[in-house]
């Protein structure tokens, strides 16, 4: 302990000895203050202008110098971008995409996670790391290739037996569910979470006489509600996200989704700034709306991926 | 015994149920795409008609096609600035964002919201933000007496321009990995340090960083992947231009496969792509790896 004072300056935020133990952790705490909220106003400018650009009349979007706020609030560019381009429908159609994708990875990511965790089988450990392997294939190399397979996907779409003669899966919402539908992620995080929960109930459950998949549906699915909320918000943040392979798949304008009739309304409608912040909001809104709500399943899941990583 | 076995039996087949669709759509989107991904360079298809074995046509096409190898510098020159940045800035996010004050989780979220948005609702908002007149930054700049450029129409900036955009966008959720990273290194080690009279700086260099290794490796990682199929900011910001500068092999390869339907000759390119992503991962492996942990 009497060494204590003597170490003091070296551990200082400050190397000036002249200033007190108390003076040096104000100066400390305002520094840090500081320097945090210019960071965070940094990153949070582009939400604001693009919310105060949507909201202004049109003549005062483009004055010089800056007009930071509005001197009324005008809901115009939302309906303007809302009539121009079937904008309500392209939020459906990435809706429904969304979330056909959530229900699915977690039906199948959990119930081949549980058998990846819980039940002994041949070839259990080599077809896991096959699946572990594949996360690290870039995205690039599948993709030509699994519009090949859409496409030629047998009797479907008007294909005959051998894939010839039809389109397959183009132009439907499956060629975009089916190829994400269990991804490797959510069976290798599932199997995670199960690998943590004892084995014992198991046990108990099939003496009564309790059937495999009851065991699975009943028993172990409920105790993995905090695992699948993260995934399920991951899922549907990058369902919603995505962009080119829907744009490689859906060429029916009524099916686009709404990052593409997004991006068509900004190439189309080049200078119509307000719409195109109001068509960009409307964008974000579904999953910061999902961020506010389930905030500490967001965190955990990235924290997830960067301790088992 | 003999019920014992059964039992097991039972279970098994019980597994491979559980696990059937999962590896169905595996063998169908997965292995099937990657042996397909070699065998569709060799061929001429073109989605229509047309599927021939062209032998290595489309590999000598392409050694002499120079857009193809712009786009190659092009996102070159786009990751060597990009990742550094990428992990300087998150790890100094992350042990700022690491401090245990009031409001910090405020904090926290600001910096995170950015990572929420989709590619091409941020690029859309920038596209304003960067607007050579009326935009914020050069509005802001302004404040202080510089005349901004036209950041996405000149060559010089547009690509600086994406690098600033994916950024904002992805610092964040990469912040967050650093945290969970920091909160993992033992309290003592910093300890024993201070009283051994470390700097700040040594206590950096000796403890936090090396620590920090297996986090750094898979953020850079995460990060040089990324990087090199960069597409969604560069087709909405720029559409690959000013004079072909921000276009990037990926969006190459959608053109060419998508728009001219040379899909055959879009696979080879994808091919040299992935090569190239497998060598830049397997050089940021040994670097982190060579470098032995210090304590």
């Amino acid at each position: 302990m009497k060494t204590l004072p003597a170490n003091r300056p070296a551990n200082a935020l400050t190397s000036s000895p002249a200033l007190s133990y108390p003076a040096r952790v104000m100066i400390g705490k305002m520094l840090f203050y500081a320097v945090s909220i210019a960071i965070a106003v940094v990153m949070f400018l582009p939400f604001f202008w693009s919310l105060m650009t949507s909201l202004k009349p049109s003549n005062e979007i483009f004055s010089i110098p800056i007009q930071w706020l509005p001197s009324e609030v005008t809901l115009e560019h939302y309906r303007k971008a809302f009539t121009t381009v079937p904008f309500g429908l392209y939020f459906w159609n990435s809706l429904v995409l969304a979330v056909s994708g959530v229900l699915a990875n977690l039906f199948f990511g959990s119930l081949s996670g549980y058998a990846f965790a819980k039940l002994n089988f041949r070839g259990n450990k080599a077809m896991f790391r096959v699946l572990l392997a594949a996360m690290m294939i870039p995205g690039i190399v599948t993709m030509i290739p699994s519009f090949y397979v859409l496409k030629h996907f047998p009797l479907v779409g008007g294909n005959d037996l051998l894939g010839g003669g039809g389109n397959g899966f183009l132009n439907s919402f499956w060629g975009i569910i089916l190829p994400g539908a269990s991804g490797s992620f959510a069976v290798f995080f599932m199997r995670q979470f199960f690998l943590t929960l004892p084995s014992d109930m198991m046990e108990m459950a099939r003496i009564e006489g309790c059937k495999e998949f009851r065991i699975f549906w009943n028993i172990y699915l409920p105790l993995t509600k905090p695992a699948l909320a993260t995934l399920g918000i991951f899922t549907f943040q990058a369902g919603w996200n995505s962009f080119l392979w829907p744009m490689i798949i859906l060429n029916d304008p009524d099916k686009a989704t709404i990052q593409m009739g997004l991006q068509a309304f900004s190439y189309n409608y080049q200078t119509d700034y307000g719409p195109m912040m109001a068509g960009a909001l409307i964008a974000i809104l579904p999953i910061l709306v999902l961020f506010l709500l389930l905030q500490k399943y967001f965190v955990q899941g990235i924290a997830f991926t960067g301790v088992k990583g | 015994m003999a019920s014992i076995s059964k039992l097991g039996r039972h279970q098994e087949k019980m597994a491979f149920l559980f696990i059937t669709p999962t590896m169905l759509l595996f063998a169908a989107f997965t292995i099937v795409p990657v042996v397909m991904a070699m065998f569709l360079s060799f061929t001429n298809y073109d989605v229509v008609s047309r599927m021939d074995f062209v032998g290595v046509d489309n590999y000598k096409r392409l050694a002499g096609d120079a857009l193809f190898w712009q786009t190659f510098k092009n996102v070159f020159y786009y990751s060597i600035i990009f990742v550094p940045l990428n992990i300087v800035i998150s790890l100094m996010l992350g042990m700022l964002m690491n401090f245990k004050r009031m409001g910090i989780k405020l904090f926290r979220t600001m910096n995170y919201l950015p990572t929420l948005t989709s590619a091409v609702a941020a690029a859309t908002v920038w596209i304003w933000l960067l607007h050579p007149e009326f935009g914020l930054v050069n509005g802001i700049l302004g404040y202080f007496g510089i005349i901004g450029p036209a950041w996405l129409a000149q060559t010089e900036t547009a690509m600086l321009s994406i690098i600033l955009v994916t950024l904002w966008q992805s610092v964040g959720s990469n912040m967050i990995i650093y945290i969970a990273g920091l909160q993992g290194i033992p309290e003592y080690l910093y300890e024993s340090a201070k009283l051994d009279g470390a700097t700040a700086f040594d206590r950096f260099r000796y403890i936090t960083w090396p620590q920090l290794r297996p986090t750094t490796f898979l953020v850079s990682t995460m990060s040089i992947i990324g990087a090199l199929q960069l597409f969604d900011q560069a087709f909405v910001l720029t559409q690959g231009g000013p004079g072909n500068v921000t276009k990037t092999p990926v969006y190459l390869i959608y053109q060419q496969g998508f728009n001219q339907l040379q899909m055959g000759y879009a696979s080879a390119q994808a091919f040299i792509l992935a090569i190239a992503i497998l060598i830049f991962s397997f050089i940021n492996m040994r670097i982190n790896k060579s470098e032995e942990p210090i304590v």
